[in-house]
């Protein structure tokens, strides 16, 4: 028997061999601690950050926006839940298939499927995509209760912006849509919630310009989430600031009734009270109806909308700018008292025409008027009197004239796209023409043609000034959040009240006198007088030819070269309340198209008696939401 | 007294075997999969039906078969090695005609009771077939090249089926136990030093081969390659694994966040966080101290079996258990490599803590084996 004393030499090479596989496998494991180390301690505070990066999203939980309310606290602007149907490509395996499953539960139309179909593909894979909206409730419960059938379909909570009153408020309040590049590029408050998909800001009107105090601010909510974004649970909350409510100085029922008084034609009327500049009505037509933006205007609509000649989507009350024509004569006048260059008595012949060199400047009366005074040349709206006067006086006196009474300024109201108009002076055409102020310049300017432009606000503001005797200012917003906004401090105007008096007196005989040129348009109200001036701005040039052969007639031409109708009041004429302009474009005559409007919008006002602020009827609701009592005007009504 | 007698009279027989197991060893095991039970229970968070469950049975089940392979004396899975071979071969070759599919590759044969994975099976197979060709070849031919040509041929019959599968880790934890089985038998230094310079030359080869007419691999292999070196250059692609594995480590710290409170792997953004990710899981909850403290366990079991090894004059026993042990080796340091960035991400789980039957039972088994040398080895 052998028993081995000393182990075979391939039982020390085994071992030997062993011994240095253990030492590399020691040093395989020693790397492997070092290197879990390195990640596990030396590293820690990286990766503990990126943990948390992963874990944590912080979500934004927009505001509700602020409600608008009129002076009678009739709701204008509201928030109606919206429930949606969100899809994410991403979490679909299959959109159309899942979109197929979809359409058999809510209604959805092919198109629908199309469309979100050919949007799905164009974002990015997570970005979620409108599937549908403005579903019931039950819709969004059947939704929910298929879920899993639906991958990447979530139902959503947004909200509807309502303008209960549609066109009759679409240039005051303008329309809420999504953030586009543009909002973005412009926008420096770097406000998160712009980044929003869809988040909805003002894009005109009061929604516009007070964005900020409508909008609110972003709550906020930490929520922890899995891998593929799933929310697992909140960490914390932080709730939204809902945005003020605005109330407005508009009164519904006097701008409900002005609207429907022009529709049918293009036309702007503003009503200010002359005592504090609060403006009743801003009333511009034809309108549209802002609750098609929100839900999504058709291609077709929006056309409709661009072409249509009537211009349905410019506010004509601050951002068209005419032609004052004749309204603009008052202006002249005052320039000529103020400056000594006539007297109320002084009489002036008009033969119906004026000659400056070889040029003729004829009066709107062939025949012409005879000797006028200012009291008649009013009145009667001689064209003579007032080249004669505003030769005398010169354009610059007639320039700070109209800015005095406010027209060529900027006025400082929250209406969007406000146009400045134009009082021209001598160095604004050496300037803007490249030519010399020459006295036929003058001539037109002082029956307000030419380069005088106004909107009809600024009119509506000359009309209060006129009434007043004061530097009134207009106003549309009466309080924010409940806080009211302070009404500018009254401020005589730098005229003469003797002047402002005869002034209003031959106003006064345009309507109530007789041969006054609205002598057809006295108030319905027994004793109480309204005084005005009516104004008919041309739009075209008539050629020598065309006097010889006979001026065309209005009813003669196309629609875009007919004469612009202008008409600027105050009532009541011993105890001024409200002013009014009204400008029917290519109306025709002054005193036939716009001075009529005026008269029924004023009785109307006057009629409504002293409109009193009142408080919103209906309290404010944590969404900003706002369930219409029945009875009251609405599309929610028209829709149940 | 004959060396047989001897034998006879110093190897126990009947159940007094028990008392002569490597019990620090199946201690050590024992506690091992413990850790693994214990972090499936966090990583489904508090759910012990999901996965901690079913892995305990098969623990069970993997003990019993242990305790069994270490009851059956040694000579019997001698005799048995190149059966086992075989078998595990036979199974490969049908894999594709009646395997299983299962995450891109066909991996499974269903044998009704049991899913069964011949790849696991052919670990062990081929570190007996291997210990017992060494055990058998004279120690003057061990290095002629006829005779070192064959265990690579038995090594690379398995390996390529393996491959096909395809089945990456498995195929290097074959090569890998196979290399080291022919170098602790003392196959010349030349071989290996042969073998290692070809494989660099290889490599170096197919980096200069980029981006010329001769490119050995496609363009998404070299993409992978990249990644793996670079893992935040696509950290939501082909580097999200790497990526999402280290921030769960590095979260981690010294100590953990403490059992059950790891976000990262529970939150899914660890894929196959029960399985080849796990030890994520275990270091962002117990942290360095945790991860280091397995790592000690898995160095403990290689230390135990390597002693055993060493003592052993069975030449087939050592060599059995130098191959378990080498490949238990390969299984953790890859996957641990894999899961710090420090290799590429290939399917190796980290044994007898992720999640999977076949792995934890082919390990118990091969375990057993390791028992039934210690307990069968000449005195």
């Amino acid at each position: 028997m052998r028993r081995p004393q000393k182990p075979s030499t391939r039982r020390v090479t085994l071992a030997r061999r062993t011994i240095i596989l253990s030492g590399a496998m020691a040093g395989v494991m020693t790397m492997l601690g070092w290197r879990m180390r390195q990640i596990g301690v030396e590293q820690t505070s990286q990766f503990r950050l990126l943990a948390e990066e992963n874990r944590v999203n912080i979500r934004l939980i927009p505001p509700t926006r602020g409600l608008v309310f009129d002076r009678r606290g009739e709701p204008l602007a509201y928030n109606e839940p919206n429930y949606k149907i969100d899809m994410v490509r991403e979490q679909a395996e299959d959109p159309e298939a899942v979109l197929r499953r979809l359409a058999t539960i809510i209604p959805i139309s092919e198109e629908d499927i199309q469309t979100t179909l050919e949007q799905i593909s164009q974002r990015r894979a997570f970005v979620p995509v409108t599937v549908a909206d403005n579903l019931d409730w039950a819709h969004i419960a059947a939704v929910s209760a298929n879920a899993p059938a639906l991958p990447g379909i979530s139902p959503e909570l947004g909200h509807f912006r309502i303008y209960p009153h549609a066109h009759n408020f679409a240039h005051i309040l303008g329309r809420v849509g999504p953030v586009s590049e543009r909002d973005l590029e412009r926008d420096s408050t770097n406000d998160p919630l712009l980044l929003i998909p869809r988040f909805q800001i003002g894009k005109t009107g009061v929604e516009n310009t007070l964005e900020g105090p409508l909008r609110g601010e972003a709550g906020i909510k930490r929520i922890e989430v899995n891998a593929i974004g799933r929310v697992m649970r909140v960490l914390g909350r932080e709730e939204s600031k809902p945005g003020g409510a605005l109330q407005l100085t508009i009164d519904h029922r006097l701008q409900n009734y002005a609207q429907k008084r022009v529709a049918g034609e293009s036309a702007a009327i503003v009503v200010m009270d002359v005592r504090n500049g609060d403006l009743l009505t801003v009333a511009s037509a034809p309108s549209y109806d802002p609750n098609k933006f929100v839900r999504g205007i058709s291609t077709t609509d929006w056309n409709a909308l661009n072409t249509d000649k009537y211009k349905p989507l410019l506010n004509k009350t601050v951002s068209g700018t005419y032609p004052p024509g004749s309204t603009f004569k008052m202006v002249v006048a005052l320039a000529g008292l103020k400056h000594g260059f006539i007297e109320p008595a002084e009489k002036i012949t008009c033969p119906g025409f004026m000659k400056l060199h070889d040029i003729k400047f004829h009066c709107w009366r062939r025949g012409g008027h005879g000797k006028m005074n200012l009291h008649n040349g009013l009145k009667q709206s001689c064209d003579v009197y007032f080249y004669e006067t505003g030769q005398r006086v010169g354009i610059e006196n007639i320039s700070a004239m109209a800015k005095e009474l406010g027209i060529g300024v900027k006025h400082d109201v929250e209406l969007f796209s406000l146009q400045e108009g134009l009082a021209p002076t001598k160095a604004w055409k050496r300037a803007r023409k490249g030519k010399d102020w020459v006295v036929g310049d003058t001539m037109n300017a002082s029956i307000g043609q030419g380069f005088v432009l106004a909107s009809p606000l600024q009119l509506a503001v000359m009309a209060a000034r006129l009434a007043s005797g004061n530097k009134v200012t207009p106003r549309l917003i009466n309080a924010v959040d409940n806080t009211p906004q302070r009404v500018k401090e009254r401020e005589p105007l730098d005229i003469d009240p003797a002047h402002l008096e005869s002034v209003r007196k031959g106003m006064f005989g345009v309507v109530n006198e007789q041969r006054g040129t609205a002598g057809g348009s006295r108030l319905k109200i027994k004793g109480v007088q309204m005084a005005g001036k009516t104004g008919t701005s041309q739009v075209r040039r008539i050629t020598k030819e065309e006097r010889a052969r006979g001026v065309i007639r209005n009813k003669d031409l196309p629609w875009e070269r007919r004469d612009h109708a202008l008409f600027v009041a105050f009532a009541p004429y011993d105890n001024p309340r409200y002013a009014i302009s009204v400008v029917v474009e290519h109306g025709g005559g002054g005193s036939r198209a716009a001075a009529p409007i005026a008269r029924d919008v004023m009785t109307h006002a006057l009629e409504l008696g002293e409109m009193q602020y009142l408080a919103p009827v209906q309290q404010r609701d944590k969404n900003q939401t706002l369930p219409l009592q029945q009875g009251s005007a609405g599309i929610k009504d028209d829709k149940a | 007294m004959s060396y047989l007698e001897h034998n006879i009279r110093t190897v126990p027989t009947g159940f007094s075997k028990i008392l002569h197991f490597n019990w620090p060893l199946a201690l050590l095991l024992i506690a091992v999969c413990c850790t693994g039970f214990l972090m499936l229970y966090s990583v489904a968070g508090g759910n012990l039906e999901r996965w901690a469950e079913p892995q305990i049975i098969r623990f069970a089940v993997g003990m019993s078969v242990m305790v069994f392979m270490a009851f059956v004396p040694l000579n019997f899975w001698r005799e048995v090695s190149v059966l086992a071979y075989v078998i595990a071969l036979v199974l490969l070759l049908a894999i594709p005609v009646i395997g299983e599919f299962g995450k891109g590759s066909r991996r499974w044969i269903d044998l009704g009771f049991m899913r069964l994975q011949p790849s696991e099976l052919m670990k062990i197979a081929l570190v007996m077939v291997l210990a017992l060709y060494y055990d058998w070849l004279d120690d003057k031919k061990i290095s002629r090249p006829i005779w070192v040509a064959i265990p690579i041929v038995l090594t690379i019959i398995p390996t390529a089926l393996v491959l096909s599968q395809p089945d990456l880790g498995t195929a290097l934890l074959l090569v890998a136990g196979a290399a080291v089985m022919i170098f602790v038998a003392g196959v010349s230094w030349m071989y290996f030093v042969a073998a290692l310079t070809g494989v660099a030359i290889l490599v170096t080869a197919v980096f200069w081969s980029k981006d010329t007419d001769y490119q050995l691999l496609k363009d998404y292999q070299f993409r992978r390659i990249e990644t793996f070196l670079d893992p935040s250059s696509d950290p939501l692609g082909s580097g999200y694994h790497i990526t999402q594995s280290k921030i769960a480590l590095g979260s981690g710290g010294m100590t953990g966040r403490g059992f059950m409170q790891g976000t990262q792997s529970r939150l899914n953004f660890l894929p196959e966080k029960h399985t080849d990710f796990i030890f994520t899981t275990l270091a962002e909850e117990f942290g360095y101290i945790g991860g280091m403290v397995l790592l000690l366990l898995y160095a403990l079991i290689l230390l135990f079996c390597i002693a055993s090894a060493l003592s052993n004059r069975d030449r087939y026993g050592s060599l059995v258990t130098i191959g378990v042990a080498a490949t238990f080796f390969f299984y953790f340091s890859v996957n641990m490599s894999m899961v710090m960035g420090l290799a590429p991400v290939v399917g190796v789980p980290l044994p007898l803590v992720s999640y999977g039957g076949s792995a934890m039972m082919v390990l118990l088994a091969a375990f057993g084996l390791v028992q039934s040398a210690h307990v069968h080895r000449p005195r």
